[in-house]
């Protein structure tokens, strides 16, 4: 579909009706912090069609939240300076003018934050908030508004929503406050909806429910999702692709499918070997990955995972130091310092739309992930032996 | 709202008796003998002793003030002066009951707070919301700028200094003093405009520099980024949201400064020779007219406990939060 688009000529995209509904290219943000300045997100390139899910996985300080305030325009314009390319229904986002964006936001594009209790203002009603988006953006009348606030109300589940519409944030439960949120989200019917880590203050009966919402809403108004979390449960409940973030950079990116049963970056491994299975054996130990996730003031330089790395070994010249990889596999090229190994030279991997940035080839890959699978946590050095 | 009206006034009546209670004892437990003073040169020990009788200090001082307490209730008399309820003393000096002097009086002060409370609100709240919201721009440092210097200046000494050069020198300013405004308005203005512009110009800095941190922590919060990502403009955004969140420390500050200059303005008042609270304060301090510095501290506090309860009332319409408590 995007194949048959050329991103040279933005204007024959523009008449193309096939280009996706949201669509990123070589996304760069960029901002001065006191310490120097950081580069929080770093040639991220995805797209998203309308009624479709794209979960965005990562650690904190991996760039995901900030893509989404990029893609919002809610950065500090004053120290920040975003590149790259971010395409909604075929409109450029990036240095759109704060007028037309602000024309966007809540209307064609909204987001849920992760803590109703905070992204909601403590001093005014929420059927107040809810009716002040609609009213911004259809210019309609209180009464109007304030019937509109009831209505997406008793839309996200809130019983007598014409009574709660008058009643504070504080006065709501967690649960409850997230689907008011939600409904503020929605109030004028949005084709985007980001979505970060929108259950991940909530409990988890809690965020089962919400996930649902979610879902049905999707399922009703063919909303364009983004999801960000760190939750792989949720990626797997609800989304249809995943991309994995590293260091402000993509690792892999594929669908649901193939990256959650068949993952090929390592940190994608980690992640998943870190999260307890339902359909696992009770006793495997969880595997945490080791070390924290790098200081955007101090990325490594080569892959910026390979300090935590734990497949480096089976690399014998370990380019990882010294050479980023590139993000291959996908339908959108990503330049490295230089072409991974294995899918380089086959290619056989290449055209499945599984994406991953590592030097690991499929070989390597396989080899790395049964000893993932059959290591204990506690005797590494023996299984390492092993391998060799 | 009426359970906590009531239970605010009857605890800023407790307030106002224990301030009583104390500026009594302080006052009248001084050795300093009003009755002596009154009684002039040729003084007898029986004019003396009538002279006690007629003042009301003939008794101890614990009955004294329990006849005090009285007197606010049913009023009492001062030998040939009466002194009807709500009685808080009778000043020899002035030939009056204490609570016709401070009545007489409170316009002036009245009128010094109120127009400096209007100038002091917009000026630093102003000033403060445009330094925040111009972090780190020249606007924000010219502003901050002022306010320091502002904040430097003293009103015995701004306040003669600008009443030299522009009332006495240039002429540009009326000459500071006080007209009723039903006489006249632009006379009342007039005169009230130098108390003012000191006034506001050495508190405002106070305002703008609480507004700005206040405000710019209010715009670090996450609705005010939710806000923006409901697309809703810079008057939405900054005032609706951002200010309501960053107006109640603003608030108490404003309470805490009106009930100061409603209780009288000392140094404003005695700088610009404005009859009224604070000036009459200290006149009967240097007339040795204790009922009548009784009588100006009890008024103070009462404006105080008063402004106090209109700022919890505030709290309470700001926000949601405090109605539940």
């Amino acid at each position: 579909m995007t194949a048959a688009v050329n991103p040279a000529n933005p204007a024959i995209v523009t008449s193309v009706s096939t280009e996706p509904f949201l669509q990123v290219r070589d996304l760069s943000v960029r901002f001065s912090t006191e310490d120097g300045p950081v580069q929080a997100v770093d040639g991220l390139s995805f797209s998203l069609e309308r009624g479709r899910t794209l979960g965005i996985v990562g650690e904190s300080g991996s760039g995901k939240s900030v893509t989404s305030l990029a893609v919002l325009g809610l950065h500090d314009r004053a120290r920040t300076r975003v590149g790259g390319s971010i395409r909604l229904d075929g409109a450029e986002l990036v240095g759109a003018d704060e007028a037309r964006l602000r024309g966007l936001r809540g209307s064609r594009m909204a987001m849920v934050f992760q803590d109703a209790l905070t992204a909601l203002s403590p001093y005014y009603s929420v059927g107040d908030q809810i009716a002040e988006t609609y009213r911004r953006h259809t210019g309609c009348g209180r009464r109007a508004a304030g019937e509109r606030a009831a209505q997406m109300l008793a839309l996200v589940g809130i019983p007598s929503p014409r009574r709660r519409a008058r009643d504070y944030p504080h006065q709501f439960s967690g649960g409850m406050r997230q689907r008011v949120m939600i409904a503020m989200a929605l109030c004028c019917d949005p084709d985007l909806l980001i979505a970060d880590e929108p259950t991940t203050a909530l409990d988890v009966t809690v965020q089962a429910q919400i996930l649902e919402l979610l879902a049905e809403v999707q399922q009703e108004f063919r909303t364009a999702i983004v999801l960000i979390t760190h939750d792989l449960g949720v990626i797997a409940g609800i989304a249809d692709d995943v991309l994995v973030m590293y260091a402000g950079r993509s690792v892999e990116h594929g669908s649901v499918g193939q990256v959650l049963s068949a993952p090929r970056h390592p940190y994608t491994m980690g992640l998943l070997a870190s999260v307890p299975r339902l359909d696992g054996a009770v006793d495997v130990p969880l595997r945490p990955v080791p070390g924290s996730p790098p200081s955007l003031l101090a990325v490594p330089g080569g892959c910026a995972f390979h300090p935590r790395c734990q497949a480096r070994d089976l690399l014998p010249d370990d380019p990882c130091g010294s050479r980023r990889p590139a993000l291959l596999g996908g339908d959108g090229g990503d330049g490295g310092d230089g072409h991974a190994r294995g899918e380089a030279d086959d290619g056989r991997e290449a055209a499945d739309g599984h994406a991953v940035a590592c030097h690991l080839g499929a070989a390597e890959r396989v080899a790395f992930a049964r000893r993932t699978v059959e290591a204990k946590p506690n005797d590494t050095t023996r299984t390492e032996g092993t391998s060799r | 709202m009426l359970r906590f009206l009531i239970r605010r006034t009857v605890s800023a009546a407790l307030i106002l008796l224990v301030v009583s209670a104390v500026t009594y004892l302080l006052f009248f437990a001084l050795p300093s003998d009003p009755a002596l003073l009154a009684c002039g040169k040729q003084c007898t020990p029986q004019l003396l002793a009538t002279i006690r009788h007629n003042m009301g200090i003939d008794a101890p001082v614990p009955v004294q003030y329990w006849h005090f307490l009285v007197g606010v209730f049913s009023g009492r008399s001062f030998g040939a002066a009466s002194c009807p309820a709500p009685c808080l003393g009778y000043s020899f000096v002035n030939g009056q009951p204490v609570l016709q002097t401070l009545l007489n009086r409170f316009p002036a002060t009245a009128s010094v707070a109120l127009g400096a409370a209007v100038l002091v609100l917009t000026l630093g709240v102003g000033a403060g919301m445009i330094a925040a919201l111009r972090r780190g721009k020249a606007a924000d440092k010219v502003a901050m700028g002022l306010a320091l210097i502002g904040a430097s200046m003293q009103i015995y000494f701004f306040g003669i200094v600008v009443r030299y050069i522009f009332v006495d020198q240039l002429a540009w300013l009326p000459l500071p003093g006080y007209t009723s405004p039903g006489a006249s308005l632009s006379g009342w203005a007039g005169g009230m405009l130098l108390p003012w512009i000191t006034l506001a110009v050495v508190n405002v800095a106070t305002y703008a520099r609480f507004t700005r941190s206040s405000m710019l922590e209010s715009l670090s919060e996450e609705y005010v980024r939710a806000v923006r990502a409901k697309g809703l403009g810079p008057w939405g955004v900054y005032v609706k949201h951002a200010w309501r969140g960053a107006m109640t420390p603003v608030v108490t500050m404003f309470g805490i400064d009106l009930g100061l200059f409603l209780g009288g303005a000392l140094i404003t008042e005695t700088t610009f020779n404005i009859p009224g609270i604070g000036k009459l304060a200290v006149d009967s301090v240097a007339d040795s007219d204790l009922p009548m510095m009784m009588g100006t501290v009890l008024a103070a506090s009462t404006a105080m406990v008063l402004v106090n309860i209109a700022v919890d009332a505030c709290y309470a319409v700001i926000d949601p939060r405090v109605r539940a408590l």
